[in-house]
C-alpha cells in the first residue's frame, strides 16, 4: 500500500552521499519518513514524537559506516531502538510462587480473551501443568458456553459458571474447586469491557482483590489504532497488569499498538495470537515486530549480513580502485567471495526492496550460485598478470584458463565479458545510486564522485 | 437522537398492518421445523433457550415499498421506554464525543490567528482520532496553501474549511445512503467482518430496529466455526423474539444459508440477516467461503443479498482500510457499521474508508444492549467533531 520505508529513505539520502556523519540537519527529512512510517503503523502520535526525539539523539554524530548506506544506517538505529523499547527480553508467565497460580485475562470487547484463555490452557497443559478454565464473563451471550467448548476441545476442565453468579463469586468458588481438585493453574476469562466503564472496571478490581492473581494479562487486538494508549493506560492504572497479549497478529496489521502499549504500561508483551486455532499462540518476538512496524521485513537481515561481512579496509581499497579505474578481475573475485559470504544470491536479491523492479530490467545480471562458483574458479585459474589486465587474455590463454578451472572456453569468455560489462556499467553509474547491493550502492557513487 | 425512528418510521403508518401481538408472544416450540433445531451437545439447558417461534404469518409481502425509509411504524409504546432510551443514547454519545470536541474547542478558543502551533495541535487531534497521517497531511497542506494565498486567516474559517472537507470525504459515497429494500420478497442482509468487531451484537440490534417497525425477521447462524457462536446468536434471537436458523457447529455455512433462504421464502419473512464467522481479510480460503455464501444466497433469491454489511470496530487503526478493501473486493460491501463508539476511540478511520471506497456508513454501535445502535449521520458526525462547547 505504501512505499517502502527503505526506498523512501534512500531517496531522502541521495543528498547525503559522501558526508561523513549523520547530523541533525541531514537526518531531518529521514526522520520525517520514519515518523510517517510509524504513524501509518498506528503507533500513537505522542509515542512517535518521543521516539523520534530519542532516535535523532542517537543518530546524530554517528559515522556513516562503510558497510551501510545512510538510509540503511538510519533504519538500523531505528530498528535497534524499537527492539529495545518493545522489550528485548521476552518474559514468560510466572508459574512459581503461591499455588495455585492464577492468571486473569482482561481487555476490551472482542480483543480475544476467551480464545487466548483456551490457547494458554493448552500451552500450560503441554508444559505439564493442570490448568482450570474459569469463565467469568456473565454478560456476553454464550460466553461461558464458548469457553466450555474450548475446554472440551483441549480436554481441560472448565468451571461450571452460571450467568446468575457474580463474577467475583465465580472466581472465589473456582479457586476453592481448584484447591480441592488439585488444579495448579487457574485461567480467569473476564468479560470484555470499556476502560471508561467505571462500574465494570470496579468489578475487575474486586476480583483482583478477592483472588489476587499473580498474572493479569491485558489482551489487545494488534489492529488497534491510536486509542491503544488510552485503553492500555487505564487498564494498567486500575489493575497494575503484569503483561500483554497481542492478538490477531496473523493479519496484515503493522501492529504499532505494540509499541504504544509497551510504552504506556511498561509491561512486557508476553504472547502473540496468530490464528483462531488453539495452538496459534506464540512467544512475542520484539525484533520481528519491530521490522513489521517499520514495514520492512527482511531488509534488516540483509543489513546485518552486509555489516558482518564487509571488511572496511578492503572496502576502502576498492573505493580507491574504482576511483582510479583500476578495478581488476582480482577485485571482482573479492566481490564474489563477499557476496557468497552473505548467503545465497537469490535470497539476498529477494531481500532487497525494489528488486522486483530490477528484475524487469532486461540486461540486469541474473546471477546464480553455480555461476558464481564457476566464475570464482575461472578467475582463480588466471595469472596475476591476467587478473590485473584482462586485455592480454587471448585465445590460448582462454583455453588454458578453461582447462585449469574445469570449464569451457565459452564460460571463460562469458566471465571476461561480464567483467568488462561491469566496468562499463560502473563508469555509467557514476553519481547514481547503485543498483543491487548496499555495498555497490555505497561504494560506487562515493568512489566515483571525484571524476 | 431518535432520528432513525423518526426519519425512517415516522410516516406511512397506514400501509401495512403490524403483526398482532399474539403472534409475537407465541412461544410454543415448532417441532415440525427440523432445520431450526440446534443440536450443540454442550448446550446447557438453562442458558440457551431455543427460539422456535413461528413467524408472524399475517405479515404480507411488502407492496411497492422500495426504500427502507418508507417502512411503516409498528405501534410502539412510547412514553417511559423511549425517554429512557433517549437518555441512554444521549448520555453515551456525549461521552463518546466529549474528548474530541473539547480538545478542538479549547484549541480554537482565544486564538486570533492561525500559527504553526495551532496547525501542529490540529494535526495531533486528527491523527489521534485515527484519520491517518496521509489524510491529515492533505487536509493541513490545503489549509497551509490557503493560508499562504491569504484565502484563510482566522481560526474560525480554518475550522469551517476542515469541517467541510471532512464532510465531503464521508459523503462521497455513490451508493444509496440508506438501506434499500427490494420491491418484493425478503430483504437479505449479510453481515461480515474480522473477528470480534461486533457482528453478532449488531445483528441483534438491527433486528430490534426491524421488529420495532413491525417487520418479521429471520436470523441465520452461518458462523458455524467459532465456539458457541450459534448459541450466541440464538440468545439475540430470543431477546428479539425472532427465529434463528442453525445447524450444528462445523456445518457448511453455505448449507445453513441455503436452508434459510427456503424458509424465508416459504414463510414470507420481511428481513433475513445472515451472521457470518469473523475472519481476517487476509485469509484467502475463508474469504472464498464468504464468496460462496453470497453466491448461494444469490442463487436462491435473485439480487440477494441486498445488503452486504461490513462491521468495523471504532478502536481499529489504519488496518481498517485494508479490511474494507479486501472485504469489498471479495463480496462487494454495500454498507458499513461502526461499532464500539461508546469508548474513547474516535473511529476516524471511516473518513478514509468512505473517501477511498465510497461506501456509505449505515449505523454506529454505542453499547452492548439491543437499543445501542443508531443511524450514522455524516453531518452530525462532522458537526460533533467541531461542536461548540454549549452541549456540555
Ligand atoms: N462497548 C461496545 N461493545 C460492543 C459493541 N458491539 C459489540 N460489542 C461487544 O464486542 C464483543 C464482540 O462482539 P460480537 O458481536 O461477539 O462480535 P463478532 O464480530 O460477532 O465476533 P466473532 O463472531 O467472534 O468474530 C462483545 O462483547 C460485544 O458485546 C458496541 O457498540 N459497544
Ligand atoms: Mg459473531
Amino acid at each position: 500500500m505504501f512505499e517502502n520505508l527503505t526506498d523512501r529513505l534512500e531517496g531522502v539520502f541521495k543528498k547525503l552521499r559522501g558526508h561523513g556523519k549523520l547530523t541533525e540537519e541531514n537526518i531531518q527529512d529521514a526522520m520525517g519518513e520514519v515518523r510517517m512510517a510509524l504513524l501509518e503503523a498506528d503507533v500513537n502520535f505522542n509515542v512517535v514524537k518521543q521516539f523520534i526525539a530519542t532516535v535523532t539523539e542517537k543518530a546524530v554524530g554517528v559515522e556513516v559506516s562503510q558497510a551501510l548506506s545512510p538510509g540503511q544506517q538510519i533504519i538500523k538505529i531505528v530498528h535497534e531502538e524499537l527492539v529495545a523499547l518493545l522489550g528485548g527480553n521476552t518474559e514468560q508467565i510466572r508459574l512459581d510462587g503461591r499455588q495455585p497460580v492464577i492468571i486473569m485475562m482482561a481487555g476490551l470487547q472482542g480483543s480475544g480473551k476467551t480464545t487466548t484463555s483456551g490457547k494458554l490452557a493448552r500451552m500450560l497443559k503441554e508444559k505439564g501443568r493442570r490448568p482450570y478454565l474459569v469463565p467469568a464473563d456473565v454478560y456476553r451471550p454464550a460466553a461461558i458456553e464458548q469457553l466450555q467448548i474450548l475446554g472440551g476441545k483441549i480436554d481441560v476442565p472448565v468451571h461450571p459458571s452460571t450467568t446468575e453468579t457474580k463474577p467475583v463469586d465465580i472466581c472465589r468458588q473456582a479457586v476453592a474447586v481448584a484447591r480441592a481438585k488439585n488444579y495448579d493453574t487457574l485461567i480467569i476469562d473476564t468479560a470484555g469491557r470499556l476502560h471508561v466503564d467505571e462500574l465494570l472496571m470496579g468489578e475487575l478490581k474486586e476480583i483482583q482483590a478477592a483472588i489476587r492473581p499473580s498474572e493479569v494479562l491485558f489482551v489487545a487486538d494488534a489492529m488497534t489504532g491510536q486509542d491503544a494508549v488510552t485503553v492500555a493506560g487505564k487498564f494498567n492504572e486500575d489493575l497494575e497488569i503484569t503483561g500483554v497479549v497481542l492478538t490477531k497478529m496473523e493479519g496484515d496489521a503493522r501492529g504499532g499498538a505494540a509499541l504504544s502499549i509497551k510504552n504506556v504500561t511498561g509491561k512486557p508483551i508476553k504472547f502473540t495470537g496468530v490464528g483462531e486455532g488453539l495452538d496459534a499462540l506464540e512467544i512475542f518476538h520484539p525484533d520481528r515486530t519491530a521490522s513489521r512496524i517499520l514495514g520492512m521485513g527482511d531488509v534488516l537481515t540483509l543489513i546485518e549480513k552486509a555489516e558482518a561481512v564487509v571488511d572496511k579496509k578492503k572496502a576502502d581499497k576498492l573505493i580507491n580502485k574504482l576511483r582510479q579505474n583500476t578495478f581488476t578481475l582480482e577485485d571482482f573475485l573479492d566481490q564474489i567471495q563477499q557476496i557468497k559470504k552473505m548467503g545465497s544470491l537469490e535470497q539476498i536479491m529477494a531481500m532487497i526492496p525494489g528488486i522486483n523492479k530490477l528484475k524487469q530490467l532486461k540486461d540486469a545480471p541474473q546471477p546464480n550460485e553455480k555461476e558464481l562458483s564457476k566464475t570464482e574458479a575461472i578467475i582463480r585459474s588466471m595469472t596475476r598478470k591476467e587478473r590485473h589486465n584482462y586485455a592480454i587474455i587471448n585465445t590460448s590463454r582462454r583455453q588454458r584458463i578453461a582447462s585449469g578451472s574445469g570449464t569451457d572456453v565459452a564460460d571463460v569468455n562469458r566471465v571476461i565479458k561480464s567483467y568488462s560489462t561491469m566496468l562499463k556499467m560502473m563508469q555509467k553509474m557514476r553519481g547514481k545510486p547503485g543498483l543491487i547491493t548496499g555495498q555497490k550502492r555505497r561504494k560506487l557513487p562515493k568512489g566515483l564522485r571525484k571524476n | 437522537m431518535l432520528g432513525w425512528f423518526k426519519k425512517k418510521f415516522g410516516k406511512k403508518e397506514e400501509q401495512i398492518p403490524a403483526p398482532d401481538q399474539e403472534h409475537l408472544d407465541q412461544t410454543e416450540p415448532d417441532q415440525a421445523e427440523p432445520s431450526l433445531t440446534g443440536d450443540i451437545s454442550l448446550e446447557p439447558p438453562p442458558l440457551i433457550l431455543e427460539d422456535t417461534q413461528e413467524p408472524p404469518a399475517s405479515i404480507e409481502p411488502l407492496p411497492q415499498t422500495s426504500s427502507f425509509s418508507d417502512l411503516p411504524k409498528k405501534e410502539a409504546s412510547p412514553g417511559k421506554k423511549s425517554s429512557s432510551m433517549f437518555q441512554r443514547l444521549s448520555e453515551r454519545l456525549t461521552k463518546t464525543k466529549e474528548s474530541l470536541v473539547y480538545r478542538i474547542d479549547t484549541l480554537f478558543l482565544g486564538k486570533k490567528e492561525i500559527d504553526k502551533e495551532l496547525l501542529d495541535d490540529l494535526e495531533e487531534i486528527l491523527i489521534t482520532a485515527d484519520l491517518g497521517i496521509n489524510t491529515v497531511q492533505e487536509l493541513l497542506d490545503e489549509a497551509r496553501r490557503k493560508l499562504k494565498r491569504k484565502e484563510l486567516s482566522d481560526p474560525q474559517t480554518l475550522k469551517k474549511v476542515l469541517k467541510e472537507k471532512i464532510r465531503s470525504f464521508i459523503t462521497e459515497s455513490d451508493r444509496p445512503a440508506e438501506l434499500v429494500m427490494p420491491d418484493k420478497g425478503p430483504f437479505i442482509i449479510m453481515v461480515v467482518g474480522v473477528n470480534g468487531v461486533g457482528k453478532t451484537t449488531t445483528i441483534g440490534k438491527i433486528t430490534h430496529k426491524f421488529t420495532n417497525a413491525g417487520q418479521s425477521v429471520l436470523l441465520v447462524a452461518a458462523d458455524t466455526f467459532r465456539a458457541a457462536a450459534v448459541a450466541q446468536l440464538k440468545i439475540w434471537g430470543e431477546r428479539n423474539n425472532v427465529q434463528v436458523v442453525s445447524q450444528h457447529e462445523g456445518a457448511d455455512p453455505s448449507s445453513v444459508v441455503y436452508d434459510a433462504m427456503d424458509i424465508a421464502l416459504a414463510k414470507n419473512y420481511d428481513v433475513v440477516i445472515v451472521d457470518t464467522a469473523g475472519r481476517l481479510h487476509t485469509q484467502v480460503n475463508l474469504m472464498e467461503e464468504l464468496k460462496k455464501i453470497k453466491r448461494v444466497i444469490g442463487k436462491k433469491i435473485a439480487d440477494a443479498p441486498h445488503e452486504v454489511m461490513l462491521i468495523l470496530d471504532a478502536t481499529t487503526g489504519q488496518n481498517a482500510i485494508s479490511q474494507a478493501k479486501l472485504f469489498n473486493a471479495t463480496v462487494d460491501i454495500t454498507g458499513l457499521t461502526l461499532t464500539k463508539l461508546d469508548g474513547t476511540a474516535k473511529g476516524g478511520i471511516v473518513v478514509n474508508i468512505c473517501r477511498e471506497l465510497k461506501i456509505p456508513i449505515r449505523f454506529i454501535g454505542i453499547g452492548e444492549q439491543l437499543e445501542d445502535l443508531r443511524d450514522f449521520d455524516p453531518n452530525e458526525f462532522v458537526e460533533a467533531l467541531f461542536q461548540e462547547k454549549e452541549g456540555r
